[in-house]
């Protein structure tokens, strides 16, 4: 073999290798300039704003939107952005918080446009209280986010199941089966007793966090950590009460012990492996997407037990980093205004957190198809007034995650409750110092 | 050893007759090029190699919240927590359970098949390609497969097990069950690779030597562990250390095994959760406690060399000394 062509050879590759570096160093910046700007959304879950970002587009013609996320979990969500802000970009334009990791942004501001600095205090108005407070820094100084929704909870059940047990399927008469979590459980045992080859719930971690936010936002308004930011796992009532509670319910063999959000929790909605599953207005959207189509008509909702309780909502918020801050800042103005509420709530379901859109006829009045028809507007929005928030401490999503994880331990019997309940305190400490 | 291709220097043939220009130019040629050519690989090691590492453990010495804009010194604080963090452990024991169950299986099923792919098969090639196809397919889609097969109640592994009357085994939430499960993943993946290595050392086994063995009465059996294997041995600690390097950083599988809340934790209790699941899960959510994750990356990389070294020292004492066929594996 000749030797030159060999050593020309290498030279390309080192010359391509070189390329290969600069460019992969260097790409990605869009031109900026005076052709149309692009907005990224980083959202997970269900936002329902598709029909939303055409309206916006076609009314902004320089301006293109783009989604990612859609469908995605939140724990597979929130740790990207967290890196994208600790990277200093990556982020979307618009980005949004949940309310369990607010807190955790809040502690650093710094990330995030103040919205205060940009005509954001007219909209107060347009929220709720206390979730525009939800998006404040403690000392009151910068709006991080501007409000989504709010979880209004209910209790989401399947007819056709209902109705193989030998119970009675009309939402109203299901809503009077249970007044209190107590007599859930007691229906569920008649149901469990009827051998329909299907469990009365999905898997305790969710009912346990409906039963944790309901108690503690109706006796001491926090839940893990107290207001001041102690952790009170041990001594905060609310949590032991709702604990025991679900303990009773796996004791009971309810659960259907499909972990919440698996492929398997997924599996079993599509072959109607469980009865009823507690449901967070946001729910009724990730139903419809798990269940598919085959299930239309044969979910329904009824009134939670015990009273009210709010679970989850989120936040828009514009990461400093964004290249197009102003548009941004529109657009999420835009996306929870009272319009672009009820337009994501009439899309996927989640309940809107401003007054004026409560009250719009559209919402009031608003029933869900796939849910038989289901008042949604009125089961939903009637007590979203008089929610009571739960506060949340600093480290509330990595103290819920051991906390849940022992009451998945309990149910799936690899603990019983005491065990699982010192685990839960052991591990929530440890969580929290790190 | 018997896997590396070709690494003549690339210094000898340069001043060959095709260049008649200056000669001083030519020398500087034939003296620096090769450091030129050999450059793009020790420079992207340095940006994505060695700086990495360091400020990883620059990170280490702190305690860094991701998202926090100070970061105070806190010296070996990290790491004398990590030390005594039983989490950290649980997570080594579960690594090390790992590796063994899928490695050992996995080198001798692979010397079985370059043996099987060494005989006069019909059609060698296209064997050859076949035990290739399961490495070029993506991890996250086999994880994800496996992951559905290993399911607890909508599974195939406990619908096949229900089929012979056997009890359906809790592939998640049992700690052995899971490793089985991942160890079966990580085998399915890696065994027809090292199979075509192993083959290719086989290749180079000059044909002679089973002529005089078999002449001398030795039969097939005989001659698989008295020529072939230790003849392999450098193949075989390559392999070793290759599936030791990579059977300790263990991620993929196991994070998309378990699905659903959190499944960085690899289970409730934490069940299949190997260390670099473990660094994640510090170093990014829950808890964004990016000086602790980095203490656990550094803990992680003394302990792959522990293991290689355990490795090496082990193989080497088992083989013997030379390259030669000697009694090497006999046990």
């Amino acid at each position: 073999m000749a030797v030159f062509p060999r050593r020309r050879l290498a030279a390309v590759a080192l010359a391509a290798a070189t390329a290969l570096l600069v460019t992969a160093c260097g790409g990605a910046d869009e031109a900026d300039g005076d052709g149309p700007v692009t907005l990224t959304v980083d959202v997970f879950g269900q936002f329902g704003y598709e029909q939303l970002y055409q309206e916006y587009m076609t009314a902004h013609p320089d301006v293109k939107i783009v989604e990612r996320g859609t469908g995605t979990n939140l724990d597979e969500y929130s740790p990207k952005l967290t890196q994208w802000l600790a990277a200093g970009r990556g982020a979307g334009d618009v980005v949004a918080i949940e309310e369990g990791l607010m807190v955790e942004y809040k502690a650093n501001p710094g990330n995030f446009v103040n919205l205060l600095d940009h005509g954001a205090a007219d909209l107060k108005g347009n929220f709720l209280e206390w979730k525009w407070n939800a998006g404040l820094t403690a000392d009151g100084k910068q709006l991080i986010g501007l409000g989504t929704d709010v979880g209004g909870i209910a209790i989401c059940y399947r007819k056709d199941l209902f109705e193989k047990a030998g119970l009675p399927t009309a939402r109203d008469e299901v809503s009077k089966l249970w007044p209190t979590w107590q007599d859930y459980i007691a229906t569920g045992e008649r149901f469990v007793a009827a051998k329909t080859g299907a469990s009365f719930l999905d898997a305790a971690t969710n009912t346990f966090n409906t039963i944790l936010l309901q108690t503690a936002g109706n006796t001491t308004g926090y839940s893990y950590y107290d207001t001041s930011g102690n952790l009170v796992v041990d001594s905060n009532p609310a949590v032991r009460q709702a604990y025991d509670t679900t303990m009773d319910i796996i004791d009971s063999g309810l659960s259907g012990k499909y972990g919440s959000w698996s492929e398997e929790w997924v599996s079993a909605f599509k072959q109607s492996k469980f009865a009823t599953i507690a449901c967070p207005a946001w729910m009724t959207g990730v139903i419809e997407g798990n269940a598919g189509p085959a299930a239309q008509g044969k979910w329904d909702i009824a009134r939670v037990p015990g009273d009210g309780g709010n679970w989850g909502g989120s936040h828009l918020a514009v990461p400093k980093q964004s290249k197009h801050q102003a548009e941004a800042i529109e657009l999420a103005k835009f996306l929870t205004s009272a319009k672009g509420q009820i337009g994501a709530f009439k899309a996927k379901g989640p309940l809107p957190s401003s007054p004026q859109a409560l009250d719009d006829p559209a919402i009031a009045g608003a029933t869900n198809a796939y849910f038989s028809g289901a008042p949604v507007g009125a089961i939903f929005g009637t007590g979203a007034k008089s929610l009571k928030p739960v506060y949340m401490g600093p480290k509330n999503q990595a103290v819920r995650t051991e906390v849940e994880n022992a009451v998945r331990t309990v149910e799936l019997g690899q603990r019983n409750p005491e065990q699982g309940w010192a685990d839960a305190v052991a591990n929530a400490k440890k969580a929290a110092a790190k | 050893m018997t896997v590396q291709l070709d690494a003549r220097p690339p210094v000898a043939p340069a001043a060959g007759g095709h260049r008649r220009s200056s000669g001083r130019l030519s020398r500087l040629d034939t003296r620096y090029s090769p450091y030129l050519f050999v450059a793009p690989f020790f420079l992207l090691f340095a940006v994505f190699g060695v700086y990495p590492l360091i400020y990883t453990f620059w990170v280490s010495l702190h305690d860094w919240d991701l998202l926090g804009t100070d970061h105070p010194f806190v010296g070996a604080a990290n790491y004398t927590q990590l030390l005594a963090d039983g989490d950290f452990w649980h997570a080594v024991v579960n690594t090390l359970g790992i590796f063994v169950i899928s490695t050992v299986p996995q080198l001798l099923a692979a010397l079985w098949l370059a043996n099987l792919l060494n005989r006069g098969l019909r059609a060698r090639t296209g064997w050859r390609m076949a035990v290739l196809v399961p490495n070029v397919t993506s991890t996250a889609a086999v994880a994800i497969v496996f992951g559905v097969i290993f399911g607890r109640e909508f599974g195939m592994a406990n619908w096949l097990l229900d089929m012979v009357g056997l009890d359906p085994i809790a592939w998640k939430s049992d700690r052995v069950a899971s490793w089985v499960a991942i160890s079966a993943m990580v085998d399915w993946r890696w065994t027809g690779y090292n199979a075509l290595i192993l083959l290719a050392a086989m290749q180079a086994i000059p044909r002679d030597l089973y002529e005089s063995a078999s002449i001398d009465g030795a039969n097939r059996v005989r001659q698989f562990w008295s020529i072939t294997v230790p003849l392999l041995k450098p193949t075989i600690i390559f392999c070793v250390i290759i599936a030791t390097i990579g059977g300790l950083q263990l991620f993929t599988e196991p994070r998309l095994f378990h699905s659903g809340t959190n499944p960085i934790r690899g289970g409730s209790l934490r069940e299949s959760q190997t260390v670099t699941m473990y660094m994640f899960e510090n170093a990014f959510a829950p808890h964004y406690n990016f000086g602790y994750g980095s203490a656990v990356a550094w803990l992680l990389f003394a302990l792959i060399a522990l293991v290689a070294a355990v490795n090496v020292l082990v193989l080497r004492r088992l083989g013997g000394s030379g390259m030669g066929p000697g009694k090497g594996a006999d046990r």
